[in-house]
């Protein structure tokens, strides 16, 4: 198993490629990416049963990040896992090339949905958990989504399907970084308390920080109990997290880092190389 | 329709182990003998149409064959973004299967109509678009669904519709079926419609004017060797469908026009108007509002046979 420091430098390296990747084809949800950076570190790293050698092995667990405008973070993630050659990140949204702003199903290898419109990636996890229990596989899924994106009704329509069928192959992980587009999600909607509202649906949910790696770590390798109850860890996050100053400033859901941010950005996360 | 439709998917689960049948909390005891054959393969989806078509998605990607099931409506217009996303950009082998389409729940009103829903969906790529004529085309119409690589939607009508076919009759993806021939005019019924364009031809018949027939059991992609052949022998081509003539088989043959360039024969598109028909009625009252009886078709199809002699 990897040291949990080492995951964190792997953790900061991914998160100066996000910054640098925001600048260089000025596209915005910066805040939004570095938010679930150890999320996506705990999981690819940790949680999922994965072999970038063989990204479509048929026993493979799926991750689908449902919040896909933070396709930076997860780009970046599966180059650094190995899953394509990290030179490939320098197309990201640019003409004709493979990476758009929102991921597309197989784009690169490992992308199991497309996403970008929120509240798809739980109801399509949920067909693959079926599709698994029918074909008799141990694959398990794993979907990533917003806060902002817990508004969605079709969310819920899924969260209460899932228990109902007894789906514990299923986890959501909730990137709980309190901020959406434009304002506080407990704010526009009444979205607190969240991990209480999926333990009304039926989920077995903790909460847990969503920075600390060895916690998430620890939320994903917890055993089903028995009950059949799907997992909802909720994970409470700062947006923008990372840099000291984007932290919690939701004015980087939009802004596009400059030259001199970026090389800030890369300082405060110790990588301080600027790439070539 | 629906009972063809249930004794066929089951009949097709049985040989198929990939075919999964969701359903959106309708069919009660409809069906009771695949749920007995394939119990893993079933799954009552409850009234969330939104999960039931993502979900469909995802059993697709994993490599399965899922069929969505519920009343038409709630199949399509309800989960447009889910279709368009989920299924249609995709790409996976979702069928979509609507139920009582068009004015077969005239009865329960406009929020049970759907004589949008082809308009709408037409416009998805990768998206093919099947039309049973009744209830002998609905298994062969399952099949040529399944052998699809992409996602399909197939629009059924209600239950005790007319049979047109003594048996299952060819159904060919891409293809229109000749039920009748004539050499005046040709009418391309759309689904349950066709059957109403038999009959009118009959009347026509009376009247001195032979009529092909042509159920169109593809509306998306056209049969377009079949309108090439259509327009050039026919003075009159007219589409007869429980759909608007806004969007639907109508707009799809008329853009066939536009893009091929004049015709010999000229297009009567005879369809439901653009509007919500709120009153209380059944589907034959419905239908007579519409101008959509064999006699109203026939009158439509005289009249422009006439004017374009």
């Amino acid at each position: 198993m990897t040291k949990s420091a080492d995951l964190a430098a792997i953790a900061a390296r991914i998160r100066a490629r996000v910054v640098e990747m925001s600048h260089a084809a000025e596209t915005p949800h910066l805040g939004s990416s570095l938010s679930c950076v150890d999320m996506l570190v705990a999981a690819y790293w940790d949680g999922l049963r994965i072999d970038p050698e063989h990204p479509l092995a048929p026993d493979r667990d799926r991750f689908i990040l449902s919040k896909g405008h933070a396709a930076t973070a997860l780009y970046a993630t599966l180059a650094e896992r190995g899953f394509f050659d990290a030179s490939l990140l320098d197309t990201y949204d640019t003409d004709g090339g493979a990476l758009p702003e929102h991921p597309g199903l197989q784009c690169v290898p490992g992308i199991e949905a497309a996403t970008g419109s929120l509240g798809h990636g739980l109801p399509m996890a949920l067909g693959m958990a079926l599709a698994a229990r029918i074909q008799g596989r141990p694959s398990r899924c794993l979907v990533l989504m917003s806060d902002g994106e817990c508004e969605e009704g079709s969310v819920w329509e899924a969260a209460m399907f899932a228990p109902a069928h007894k789906l514990d192959a299923v986890t959501v992980m909730i990137d709980y970084n309190k901020w959406q587009a434009t304002g506080r999600s407990d704010e526009i909607m009444a979205l607190a308390p969240l991990a209480e509202k999926w333990r009304a649906f039926g989920w077995d949910a903790c909460e847990v920080d969503g920075h600390d790696l060895d916690a998430i770590r620890s939320a994903l390798g917890h055993e089903a109990d028995g009950t059949g109850r799907p997992r909802a860890i909720v994970c409470h996050t700062v947006k923008g997290k990372g840099v000291s100053f984007m932290e919690d400033d939701n004015n980087w859901h939009y802004r596009i880092p400059t030259a001199d941010e970026v090389r800030k950005a890369r300082l405060e996360l110790g990588q301080p190389e600027v790439r070539a | 329709m629906r009972n063809a439709f249930a004794a066929a998917i089951t009949e097709l689960a049985v040989k198929d182990e990939r075919i999964v049948l969701l359903s959106g909390d309708i069919g009660n005891r409809l069906f009771d003998k695949y749920r007995e054959r394939c119990p893993t393969r079933f799954y009552n989806c409850g009234v969330a149409e939104a999960n039931m078509t993502g979900m469909a998605a995802g059993l697709a990607l994993s490599g399965l064959r899922p069929f969505t099931y519920t009343i038409t409506p709630f199949a399509t217009t309800r989960v447009i973004e889910q279709i368009r996303v989920d299924i249609c950009y995709h790409d996976v082998p979702v069928v979509i299967v609507g139920t009582g389409s068009g004015l077969s729940y005239a009865s329960l009103g406009p929020t049970h109509h759907s004589c949008e829903d082809v308009g709408i969906l037409r416009c998805f790529p990768n998206l093919t678009i099947l039309c049973p004529a009744d209830a002998m085309e609905v298994g062969p119409a399952i099949e040529a669904a399944v052998s699809c690589p992409g996602p399909v939607y197939i629009r059924l009508g209600k239950k005790g519709e007319p049979v047109i076919h003594e048996k299952p009759p060819r159904f060919e993806v891409g293809r229109g079926l000749v039920i009748r021939e004539g050499s005046d005019v040709c009418l391309l019924g759309m689904g349950t419609m066709t059957f109403t364009a038999l009959e009118a031809a009959q009347l026509l018949d009376g009247l001195g004017i032979s009529a092909r027939v042509v159920s169109m059991q593809t509306v998306k992609p056209l049969d377009e060797r079949l309108l090439h052949e259509s327009f050039a022998r026919h003075r009159v081509v007219a589409v007869v469908e429980e759909h608007s003539t806004i969007g639907g088989l109508g707009s799809a043959v008329a853009e066939w026009i536009a893009r091929s360039g004049p015709q010999h024969g000229v297009l009567e598109a005879i369809g439901t108007p653009d509007a919500f028909i709120s009153e209380a009625g059944s589907q034959q009252w419905m239908r007579e509002r519409c101008g959509l009886t064999p006699q109203a078709v026939a009158e439509r199809i005289v009249r422009r046979f006439q004017a374009a002699g």
